[in-house]
């Protein structure tokens, strides 16, 4: 029980010092984490809409595929991004391993089939309701992509929260390919992991403690950022 | 509403490609005098890198990336060219990587010891004893002791230790040992929570901040002896590395200065690590 009120001590005094280790590792947690999930968003918003809304033979067992991949275990690819961006690997003349980079690719890995999964099971209601209305107006199934999107937008909001959420939250696969360098490759999630390995628990848990609060405020200020723009 | 989404997509294109050119350039202008040190755990967990990097950036204007990985694993990534420079501590692993010829040349650069933790209680009865007698005694008594079992080079020294006691390790362990495949701190922490006894070098140790009832039980006993080597990696076999910048980082740490900077680290008074690159037989 120490551990925790000594851990709520320390999370207050390294917020007010402005630690400046904090301020390196929170900017590469946030900075890395927002890009992959941004990214994820991306490439699986599309992608899941696309899944729910277009006809092709065999789209159940694509929708498997998409939702199986939620299971992908990130240390799995963590490993395999490594390989492929080891200087023994295919990628490797490009060098960004052990660079944020690396970790941005890795997480955005992991991300995709989460926003993939989460737009498609929306959207498939969302089409269900709409999707004959756009459709009878004349427009192609691409065309109708978009309005569709903007009318699920909370969903999409949802998805893209959930894939951030995967982020933040990852260590084993960003340490792998991240190499948890001081400085450069160590976010929140890994100098857990190190100050935990070196004993200093208390430390440990006021890290622990202020990315739950990074998180919760990501998250509203993304709802936020949502009313605002629907102007509600 | 369309409109809206439209325009949001463009901007959050723009604002990602930004970001993205921003991180490459700044990554290519520091590229060129940064290098990536595969290193062990303990030399990370007990704080030495985090006091000695500064004093190498200050003097070298090199800027040192660390990976602490334990040296089975740190040997490994220098073999696949991932990174420029090995610092690591089991002389036989460190010369059989030589003799493969990934490594340039080894330099001797500094030792501490081994010690072995364990509960105040010591159920074993091992206090004072020799290493052998000790480990032999924990074995008798099938007292918890936790292994590193992840080719690191206190796991080496560890299981050599077991050999020179007459115990084949491999075959006659039992329940009592237990294997975590982690590093030394994760080891320390297993020990403190469970009233074990483990293999640890001092410096990681005198660092470690979660003891419960730890506390040193065999000290002193030559075969504890543990020798750190660095190298640069091999440019014939990856002509990426950083060769300029790896040698400097070397050449620093054996230099007087270098040798001095590590004799300055100390927790509590306590010299941690002791220079000894002059030494013909390290």
């Amino acid at each position: 029980m120490n551990d925790f009120a000594q851990a709520f001590e320390t999370a207050a005094s390294l917020i007010a010092d402005f630690d400046v280790e904090l301020r390196q590792i929170v900017g590469v947690s946030l900075g890395v984490s927002l890009t992959a999930s941004f990214l994820a968003f991306l490439i699986g918003a599309p992608l899941g809409t696309a899944l729910a809304i277009y006809r092709v033979r065999g789209k159940a067992g694509l929708v498997v595929v998409a939702n199986a991949l939620l299971g992908l275990p990130p240390v799995v690819v963590g490993l395999a991004v490594y390989l492929l961006l080891s200087r023994s690997g295919p990628l490797g003349s490009l060098g960004i391993l052990f660079t944020p980079t690396a970790m941005v690719i890795a997480q955005a890995v992991l991300g995709i089939p989460i926003v993939i999964a989460l737009v498609h099971r929306m959207m498939v209601d969302v089409w269900a309701r709409y999707g004959d209305a756009l459709l009878v107006d004349g427009a192609s199934r691409f065309r109708a992509a978009w309005p569709i999107m903007a009318i699920g937008r909370d969903g999409l909001l949802t998805a893209f929260l959930a894939a951030f959420g995967r982020a933040i939250a990852e260590v084993g696969a960003i340490i792998i390919v991240g190499g948890n360098v001081r400085g450069y490759t160590r976010t929140m999630t890994t100098a857990i992991a190190l100050e935990t390995s070196k004993g200093d628990l208390s430390l440990a848990l006021a890290l622990g403690i202020i990315l739950v609060i990074l998180s919760m405020t990501v998250s509203a200020l993304s709802f936020l950022i949502g009313r605002i723009l629907d102007g509600r | 509403m369309r409109r809206w989404l439209g325009s949001l997509r463009i901007l959050a294109t723009i604002a990602f490609a930004t970001l993205g050119a921003q991180a490459l350039t700044l990554q290519a202008r520091a590229e060129d005098q940064s290098i990536v040190v595969a290193s062990t755990t303990s030399t990370q967990d007990s704080g030495l890198f985090g006091y000695l990097l500064p004093i190498v950036k200050q003097k070298t204007g090199v800027d040192v990336k660390v990976l602490a990985q334990g040296t089975g694993q740190a040997l490994d990534t220098a073999r696949r060219g991932d990174a420029d420079v090995v610092f690591v501590h089991a002389k036989s692993a460190e010369e059989k990587f030589l003799a493969e010829g990934f490594g340039v040349k080894r330099y001797p650069v500094m030792y501490n010891d081994f010690v072995i933790v364990g509960p105040k209680e010591d159920p074993a009865g091992v206090k004072g004893k020799d290493v052998a007698t000790a480990l032999q005694a924990i074995k008798a008594k099938a007292a918890p002791f936790i292994s590193r079992g992840d080719h690191s080079g206190t796991h080496i020294a560890e299981l050599k230790l077991w050999k020179d006691a007459g115990i084949d390790i491999g075959h006659d362990r039992g329940s009592w040992y237990k294997e975590i495949g982690q590093g030394m701190g994760a080891a320390l922490n297993m020990a403190s929570a469970s009233n074990a006894y483990v293999l640890s070098d001092r410096g990681t140790w005198l660092a470690f901040r979660n003891r419960g009832d730890l506390t040193v039980l065999v000290e002193g006993d030559k075969r504890l002896f543990n020798q750190y080597g660095v190298m640069l990696v091999n440019p014939a076999k990856h002509p990426q590395v950083k060769t300029d910048a790896g040698q400097r980082f070397i050449d620093f740490l054996v230099s007087p200065e270098g040798q001095n900077a590590i004799a300055g680290y100390k927790i509590n008074g306590q010299q941690l690590f002791y220079p000894d690159a002059n030494d013909p037989n390290a």
